[in-house]
């Protein structure tokens, strides 16, 4: 499939910056119509309760208030938002309706939509609708989940949604047997993805052509079109999303939230465009959370550090309901909670318990952040115990590559067994040690300089890629001889359209110049599609437009064969502007076929890909105020392949500021009664300019993926996964004077200083703190 | 050509409310502009939907992402905090008007080379908002750019390729270049 083109691994500039950088981009706050409505939508302010009323008569008698939408006119059953991954029939108990109908359960839960002629107004309309709320006990985090003291769904009797398990070896006999035991009690905070980008819809249904039009689109298009063509009674082919610019997903973008019922719905309703657009404190409660867990967990090992066993249970707070991807964190967790390392025995379980808060869904990374938060702080806690060297245990246990493929956990219910596909782990942990400098910053660790303690750390990881079933791309041999693609793949921002060009490009030998463009995402561009998730649009839409370029290049030669007057395999394509045949003779491309040519490809997967690499940091913890200076943060990764290493090397260093935000600042608080504390930007805090200055990436193509084409495994997840992990050891490194081990994210400067305050120094000579350590005294 | 038009209410509203609407004129990236507007609607939401520049971006309406940035009468300034109404008489330049036709300028190809955006959402308040700071201070260092660029959040880049593209662009603004 190489052709002697090299698009593919050339740091080229974005196309996508040109209207950008201009203010040229369209995204869909952007689109006006003529005759459009403008919806606003009321939430629930309590957390937990019965309905009783809901009066909506002074909000429709406001002058430009055009309707007015309660449960009660989306019919009976409301529509439920799917189950999109691990669409599993327990979880049909606990999916949520479009709009709440007899109970509310979190603070956002939509309540009622107003149609008006203004946003302004329909906002006006809003403060007038009465609602009469019984409010119920809210539960408030998982550990009252388990209680079920107050039940979400009276119906199912329980706020546990289901359990995943990993199970590899026999955990159970491995434990009695092993000499070393440690057990710890490990939580990470509820975080989100917070895209620049508000969401925002646009609906517009055309009554004549029974069409409908849906804009904002983003991610996982195809599927939001089955689901709502479905729950509206419609054909697909009747339903149209369409992709326009995107502020950034992170996973949660994109997502089949109520709204994209609630709109297309009112569009219908009314036969009027209609426009929603939230505002940032509906963003912050209603977009998908993430990452509220909580482990205790058990590691088993030999005396010289060789780990037998991993086992334990988890807790993920999945929010109020079941939605799309729910459960994806959980799962993660649990099979990914060994990590890159080798661990004959594992058994862990991960309850997903139900609370009165925002769902959740993916954010970057899923599960895998915080499940390298567990597991490699546990490492150095060991490694600490045994008296042997961090890294050095850390090698002892990486799988090799002459281990490969390695067969991981097995997740039940219902998944197929599951292996890393190639890679060397080894390899990106010494880079990783060599570019930070380790051997030389190793005499800092723990030392007091200028009222400030230095810490190091390092830590791996393992990120997943190339989520099936399949994706579908279409090129087009236009009449003046360009080209054009078009792929099921979504763009977030993360500068597809380039990475893209450059892939096709290669693939029809063409100089890249002849990509006039890369149109992706919306539904009637390609047969079928699959999006963006899962670190999945280079190895699958890439994959999928080699596929299609080739039955284009096929079919140009024999639309070029029936001209020229020979067989198709006599036929050259050069330059991919001329077709040569075998006396010489040439017919130009341009112009070959009336209306131009085209060709679909599709690229079929079972298996997944899996980046790998290793993060290390170096910081500087000010004892008295709890403020962590990171000095020096590197990140090596292997994905492969590297399509574009100038975008790449961006999603690294992207990814490992919103981790950094994750280990030390973001948080969405709730109070005891379900009420969101992080209502606005300026209280839930993500990282700025001034704040992580010191970040480098390496972006290595050693180990390209075995199983597909172009040997990519998928990238921009790597650069978040190990942080929270490698930020939590590198402040124990720092203030292990202090006996201070972090056992939470995030790592604010307050909760450092009560770490502080409450030091526990180690025993002098040994470190040995006061833990289940059975045959250390053997 | 930008149009003089008021906010898109239907013309039912529009009579209900002419009353309360103001008019107010301004200067948008060099061009007279005159709109109706309710005294509550923001400047962004102006710029946005009466002017038909949606290049200034809404990312919170509450001030912290900086994403609405626009330079009224030469201060970068937040225009989901300001009032459509209180641009009366000013001078507005968005990043439309910070742009060329024919190519990309001196900060723009910059931010292109170091690859200082993704998603492009924040894009041209960080455009905004630097050209603002090296309009005034062309020889800033990087500690300055991180201050000033620090009430401007982007969600994809981690910053660092924003803070060079914004060092690399000085020279650009430096009426001497060395």
């Amino acid at each position: 499939m190489r052709t002697v083109n090299s698009f593919i691994g050339s740091p080229i500039e974005r196309r996508e910056d040109l209207r950008f950088l201009r203010g040229r981009g369209q995204y869909v706050d952007d689109l006006d119509r003529g005759d459009m409505l403008h919806a606003a939508i009321l939430r629930s302010s309590v957390a937990h309760g019965r309905i009783r009323t809901i009066d909506t008569a002074a909000a429709r008698a406001l002058p430009g208030v055009h309707r007015v939408i309660t449960a009660q006119d989306l019919g009976a059953p409301v529509p439920r938002v799917p189950m999109r991954l691990q669409p599993l029939p327990d979880f049909l108990r606990f999916g949520q309706p479009v709009m709440a109908e007899t109970k509310v359960r979190y603070v956002g839960d939509a309540l009622a939509l107003v149609l008006a002629e203004s946003p302004a107004l329909a906002e006006d309309a809003l403060a007038l609708i009465a609602v009469d709320i019984e409010p119920l006990p809210a539960v408030g985090d998982a550990r009252s989940s388990r209680s079920d003291r107050s039940l979400l769904f009276e119906e199912a009797g329980t706020n546990r949604a289901m359990v995943f398990r990993a199970v590899r070896g026999d955990a159970a006999a491995a434990f009695n047997d092993a000499p070393y035991v440690r057990r710890e009690t490990l939580r990470t905070a509820r975080h989100m993805a917070l895209p620049l980008e508000p969401r925002g819809l646009l609906a517009e249904w055309d009554a004549a052509r029974g069409k409908l039009t849906v804009s904002g689109g983003a991610k996982v298009l195809f599927f939001n079109r089955r689901t709502l063509a479905k729950e509206m009674g419609l054909p697909e082919s009747a339903v149209e999303y369409v992709e326009n610019d995107v502020g950034g997903g992170f996973g949660a973008r994109g997502e089949f939230y109520p709204e994209d019922y609630l709109i297309p719905f009112a569009a219908r309703l009314t036969g009027r465009a209609v426009k929603w657009t939230e505002d940032r404190r509906e963003h912050l409660m209603c977009l998908n959370h993430a990452r509220e867990a909580e482990c205790d967990v058990e590691i088993a090992c030999t005396r010289d550090g060789t780990i037998l066993g991993l086992r334990g249970h988890a807790y993920v707070d999945v929010g109020a309901y079941m939605r799309t991807n729910g459960a994806v964190g959980a799962r993660n967790i649990a099979q990914f909670m060994s990590g890159p390392y080798r661990i004959p025995h594992i058994d862990i379980d991960v309850a997903l318990q139900l609370s009165n808060k925002t769902p959740v869904g993916t954010y970057r990374g899923p599960g895998r952040f915080e499940t390298d938060f567990f597991r490699e702080r546990l490492l150095d806690m060991v490694a600490q115990d045994l008296g042997i060297d961090r890294v050095e245990f850390r090698r002892r246990n990486l799988v090799t590559r002459n281990e490969m493929p390695y067969r991981i956990a097995t997740i039940t219910p219902y998944e197929k067994q599951e292996e890393f596909d190639s890679g060397d782990y080894h390899a990106t942990l010494d880079r990783c040690l060599a570019e930070i400098g380790w051997a030389e910053k190793a005499k800092l660790a723990g030392q007091l300089i200028d009222g400030r303690y230095h810490g190091l750390a390092v830590g791996c990881f393992i990120e997943g890629g190339a989520a099936g079933p399949k994706e579908t791309a279409r090129m087009v041999l236009e009449r003046d001889g360009t080209y054009s693609v078009y792929v099921g793949s979504s763009a977030v921002g993360q500068g597809l359209e380039t990475a893209f060009a450059q892939i096709a490009a290669d693939a029809l030998a063409v100089p890249i110049e002849r990509i006039n463009g890369v149109f992706h995402g919306t539904t009637s561009y390609v047969s079928d599609g699959y999006g963006a998730f899962h670190s999945r649009s280079v190895v699958m839409g890439g994959s999928a437009m080699l596929v299609a370029a080739e039955n284009l290049r096929a079919a140009i030669r024999a639309a070029a064969a029936a001209r020229l007057g020979c067989a198709p395999a006599q036929v050259e394509i050069v330059d991919g502007t001329t077709a040569v045949g075998p006396n010489g003779a040439s017919v130009d491309l341009a112009g070959l076929a009336e209306g131009g040519m085209s060709a679909e490809g599709e690229f079929l997967n079972s298996k997944h890909t899996y980046t790998y690499g290793a993060h290390a940091a170096h910081v500087a913890v000010d004892p008295k105020l709890g403020h962590v200076e990171l000095i020096d943060y590197v990140i090596v990764e292997d994905c492969g392949r590297a399509i574009n290493p100038l975008t790449l090397h961006g999603q690294a260093i992207g990814a490992a500021v919103q981790g950094l935000g994750g280990a030390f600042m973001e948080h969405l608080r709730y109070d005891e009664e379900g009420q969101l504390l992080t209502g606005s930007l300026a209280d839930y805090l993500i990282p700025t300019a001034s704040d992580f200055p010191n970040i480098r990436a390496v972006v290595l193509e050693e180990h390209p993926s075995p199983i597909n084409p172009l040997g990519a495994k998928g990238a921009g997840e790597g650069g978040i996964i190990a942080v929270g992990g490698v930020m939590a050891n590198a402040v124990a490194n720092a203030l292990v004077s202090l006996g201070v081990e972090p056992r939470e994210l995030p790592l604010t400067p307050n909760y450092i200083w009560e770490l502080v305050q409450a030091r526990h120094p180690p025993p002098a000579g040994g470190g040995l703190p006061s833990l289940t350590r059975r045959a250390i005294e053997e | 050509m930008i149009p003089k038009s008021g906010y898109r209410f239907s013309e039912k509203i529009m009579l209900q409310q002419s009353q309360m609407n103001m008019s107010i004129r301004f200067e948008v990236n060099g061009r007279a502009v005159e709109v109706e507007v309710e005294p509550r609607l923001t400047l962004a939401d102006c710029l946005r939907h009466a002017l038909h520049l949606t290049g200034t971006h809404i990312g919170c309406e509450h001030g912290v992402c900086g994403a609405c940035t626009v330079l009224v009468d030469g201060a970068a300034v937040r225009s989901c905090l300001m009032l459509a109404v209180q641009a009366e008489g000013a001078t507005v330049l968005t990043v439309e008007g910070l742009s060329e036709d024919a190519d990309l300028t001196a900060l723009q190809k910059s931010f292109r080379k170091h690859h200082a955006l993704q998603c492009g959402f924040c894009t041209p308040g960080m455009i905004t908002t630097a050209h603002a700071l090296l309009s005034e201070e062309p020889d800033c260092d990087a500690a300055r750019v991180r201050e000033v660029l620090s009430g401007n959040l982007c969600r994809c880049t981690g910053y660092i390729p924003i803070v060079e593209a914004v060092l690399e662009a000085r020279a650009a603004y430096r009426k001497d270049p060395a």
